[in-house]
């Protein structure tokens, strides 16, 4: 059934229904943030170029500074607060730190998600399929070897599903 | 101020006959609302959820009917049109990045005409048609015929652009989409060419078709080309480099001046010849081809 969604909308997100009010044309990114209170997804360029808002639609990666709110009703957003198992890391964010893929942190978030939907979909990556991967993200901190090394090392622990 | 996320064809079609505008992954339309090119328009209709638009088909003879809402992640990773339509298979693999590839679809890129839109000349050498439909009837024309203009198209705001139509290709026929880029991701070409060729049994070339990215108003076909009909490939690719060069109308921008838009614009319809040929011999070229010819960073980060 076709369906209209005006300002009330609902946004399902890491599993929990959030009612929003929002403006036309708002962005997801600032729905997120502002408006349910998940500041864990960055806002870099607000522009679709660096990656710091990526979040998951329904497994699969998407820059929320640049997608409509209105437009993932109905679908399941996770967001990095949703990898969390508990009060437990994930194993990506544990090897990122491990490994020393964080500096700053500020592109964190992001490299997470889209490694995140790149483990789902190919298990056992080579370094090629990380770098494509995780080339919508941009770190101006790491030189992004210890980010690809940390990936490489979750896939090989099976510590993702 | 509304969306409508239509779940049928004749959903969309019914808001478009009263003023929304199509939305597919955004992409463009929203990305472009919000650099200011043009407001987001008042009432959309999000076709993205619409099976028949998402659907990828192979028929019996070999020809594929690609939905509009067919993603360019799909498209690269669709074991048919990776071996048989290889050009697109190469476009597609090219743009943005993952999440782009995931929410952008190949209908938007054909509707959003831009001069340097990648899927636009591998479906012009693979003699692609599409299909649009509005609430008052449908109509199919070659894909060629679509691009008016930069960022301008020959449907009506009420039409839908519902599927792009793929003859099955003839036996020892191959295809190439090349792409001068200067990195690796996150990128738009330069300039960008796509090639189709088929061979004769001795190897000489019986046609040979090429289109040309970002290197005029719109995406073109290089006129022509039928007297290569018994050339060598070799012979074929430097004539298709020179057609290239001298039917090229390149602007200078910040990517690059027309001066080095006309020469590297020879050099990738050579390049994209010569992989067309490859395959069509059976040569197993991977998708991108971009990527075995060194094209942007060969090693290095993702940036
Ligand atoms: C970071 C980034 C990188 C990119 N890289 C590339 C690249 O490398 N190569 C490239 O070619 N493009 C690139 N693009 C542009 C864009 O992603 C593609 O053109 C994409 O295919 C657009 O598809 P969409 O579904 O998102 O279109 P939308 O933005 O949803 O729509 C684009 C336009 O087409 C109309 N439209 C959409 N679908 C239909 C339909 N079925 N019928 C009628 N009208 C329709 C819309 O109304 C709108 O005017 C990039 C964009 C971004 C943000
Ligand atoms: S904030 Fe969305 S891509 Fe940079
Ligand atoms: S750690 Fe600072 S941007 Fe990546």
């Amino acid at each position: 059934m076709s369906e209209l969604i005006g300002r009330e909308l609902t946004l399902r997100v890491n599993g929990i229904d959030h009612p929003v009010e929002v403006a036309h044309g708002r962005n997801l990114l600032s729905v997120l943030r502002t408006e349910i209170g998940l500041t864990g997804t960055k806002e870099g360029c607000d522009d679709c170029e660096c990656g710091a808002c990526m979040v998951l639609l329904d497994g699969e990666p998407v820059n929320s500074c640049s997608y409509l709110a209105a437009q993932a009703v109905g679908r399941e957003i996770t967001t990095v607060e949703g990898v969390m198992r508990g009060d437990e890391l994930h194993p990506l964010q544990r090897n990122l730190l491990d490994e020393g893929g964080v500096q700053c942190g500020f592109c964190t978030p992001g490299m997470i998600m889209s490694a995140t939907a790149l483990l789902a979909r190919t298990p056992d990556p080579t370094d090629e399929d990380i770098r494509i991967g995780l080339s919508g993200n941009l770190c101006r901190c790491t030189g992004y070897a210890r980010i690809v090394a940390a990936v490489r090392r979750t896939a090989q622990e099976h510590g993702v599903s | 101020m509304s969306l409508l996320i239509a779940t049928t064809v004749d959903d969309a079609l019914a808001a478009m006959a009263a003023g929304a505008r199509p939305i597919a992954g955004g992409s463009d339309l929203v990305v472009g609302a919000r650099h200011g090119k043009a407001p987001l328009p008042d009432s959309l209709v999000a076709i993205d959820r619409i099976a028949e638009l998402r659907a990828l088909d192979v028929d019996t003879s070999g020809a594929v009917r690609i939905g509009a809402g067919v993603s360019h992640h799909l498209i690269e990773s669709h074991p048919v049109l990776v071996e048989r339509f290889s050009a697109l298979a190469d476009a597609a693999a090219l743009v943005g990045s993952p999440s782009t590839r995931h929410v952008g679809t190949i209908g938007g890129n054909v509707m959003n005409a831009s001069p340097a839109m990648d899927t636009g000349a591998p479906l012009v050498v693979l003699g692609a048609s599409v299909e649009l439909r509005a609430v008052t009837g449908s109509r199919t024309m070659p894909i060629g015929e679509l691009w008016i203009g930069p960022g301008r198209t020959a449907a009506s705001p009420d039409e839908l652009c519902v599927a792009v139509h793929l003859p099955a290709p003839a036996s020892r026929c191959g295809s190439a989409y090349v792409r001068l880029e200067y990195r690796r991701a996150m990128e738009i070409a330069v300039v960008g060419a796509a090639a189709s060729v088929t061979l004769a049994a001795d190897g000489t070339v019986t046609s040979v078709h090429a289109a040309l990215t970002a290197v005029a108003p719109t995406i073109i076909a290089v006129a022509g080309l039928e007297h290569l009909a018994g050339a060598t490939v070799a012979e074929a690719a430097v004539a298709v480099g020179d057609a290239a060069r001298q039917q090229a109308t390149p602007i200078s921008d910040v990517r690059a001046s027309d001066r080095y838009r006309r020469h590297t614009i020879a050099v990738m319809a050579q390049r994209a010849v010569d992989a067309a040929a490859r395959r069509a011999a059976g040569e197993r070229v991977p998708v991108p081809v971009n990527r075995a010819l060194g094209i942007g960073a060969a090693t290095g980060g993702p940036s």
